[in-house]
């Protein structure tokens, strides 16, 4: 029994979470939102995993195969899609602080008050 | 707040995080040790139940469809969302893509990434197409496929220019098919409550053969419908996010 995998998830959210307290651009802000979002990929897909397990795809193995669960790798899936749509409009705000304030960097930008 | 201040308010909410988060390790029953049964279960009654061979497409489409109703509609609303934040403003105009400085011209693309791009467009929208037709057999399905799809749209705007990128994705007819790929998934589930069952019953033949091309009924329709849905709306998205960089400027600036 180990916890390794667990370990890296906690490594990847604190790591992305240090980015976006301490980071002075909005687009690189955003980047580490991406990577805090990347720990629960880690997280799902290591909560069902299953030690010897194959990939639950049916197709060329037999259906009794002991396999991974598939319900987490569905809402790993859909974690991906809300992350790409959180993303491009993130991106958009920040084109539009940018056109209006003239800055990017989130420190300032608290200071403006806009 | 000062940076510094900030820094220490974090580590110190980051300990606590992190004792909290070793303390919930401990009730876990570690890597490897996923106790069920909802996986097991569902491994072993969705090949015979839905003829569809890969059981993440099929929970994805048919066990929690209605799920991916609502995660398909995050997509198109956010692309919506782009595309109202990123009007165009009051003081703003339009300027062609060409290089900001007037003494020297943009350099132009080298031939090496020209070529490349030209040369993937095609098996691109190949394994768009088979990863958006297969997500009944093999790990694909609509999300996956119609990314790569709108891979090839951002291709050809890094093998050409951006003035042909708009003109082989005009926004009214992706909006078009963005909205036809959000609808065709709706209109499968209504097309069982028509018939009495519940909504996104799947009431098309499943097929005999388990993970064929005609198998899974409309696992792989829906697939279908969610692939054209994802790839209009990146090619949206990433149209929009470009227009901004090569196109909008304020006014004076």
């Amino acid at each position: 029994m180990h916890y390794f995998p667990f370990l890296v998830v906690a490594w990847i959210l604190a790591v992305g979470l240090y980015g976006i307290v301490t980071s002075r651009h909005l687009v690189h802000q955003i980047v580490c939102l991406i990577v805090v979002q990347s720990s629960t990929y880690v997280l799902l897909l290591g909560v069902g995993y299953v030690t010897g397990g194959v990939a639950p795809y049916f197709y060329d193995v037999p259906v009794h195969t002991p396999a991974v669960d598939p319900v987490v790798q569905a809402l790993a899936l859909t974690d991906v899609v809300v992350e790409a749509a959180v993303t491009a409009l993130l991106l958009a705000f920040a084109i539009q602080a940018h056109k209006r304030f003239g800055t990017l960097d989130p420190q300032e930008l608290a200071e403006l008050k806009g | 707040m000062n940076p510094a201040a900030r820094r220490w308010v974090f580590l110190i909410a980051g300990a606590g995080l992190v004792a909290f988060y070793l303390w919930g390790l401990t009730g876990l029953p570690g890597f490897g040790n996923y106790p069920g049964p909802y996986g097991f279960i569902i491994n072993q009654v969705a090949v015979g139940q839905t003829k569809a061979t890969a059981v993440v497409s099929a929970i994805n489409f048919e066990y929690r469809g209605f799920d991916t109703v609502g995660e398909e509609f995050i997509l198109f609303v956010a692309a919506a969302g782009v595309s109202v934040v990123l009007r165009h403003l009051r003081g703003e105009r339009e300027r062609s893509a060409l290089d900001e400085a007037k003494d020297r011209d943009a350099p132009p693309t080298s031939e090496a990434v020209r070529t490349l791009a030209l040369v993937l467009i095609g098996p691109v929208v190949i394994l768009g197409w088979y990863l958006a037709s297969h997500a009944q057999t093999s790990p694909s399905g609509g999300f996956q496929g119609g990314v790569v799809l709108a891979t090839a749209f951002v291709l050809i705007y890094l093998s050409g220019q951006f003035l042909v990128f708009k003109r082989v994705s005009p926004v009214a007819i992706t909006e078009a098919v963005e909205a036809a790929g959000a609808a065709g998934f709706a209109c499968v589930g209504l097309s069982a409550v028509l018939m009495g069952l519940p909504y996104l019953t799947n009431d098309l033949g499943l097929g005999t053969t388990p993970g064929a091309i005609d198998s899974s009924g409309t696992i792989a329709l829906i697939s279908f419908f969610v692939g054209l849905e994802v790839a209009a709306a990146f090619v949206l998205i990433v149209g929009e996010l470009l227009e901004q960089t090569l196109l909008i400027r304020q006014e004076g600036r």
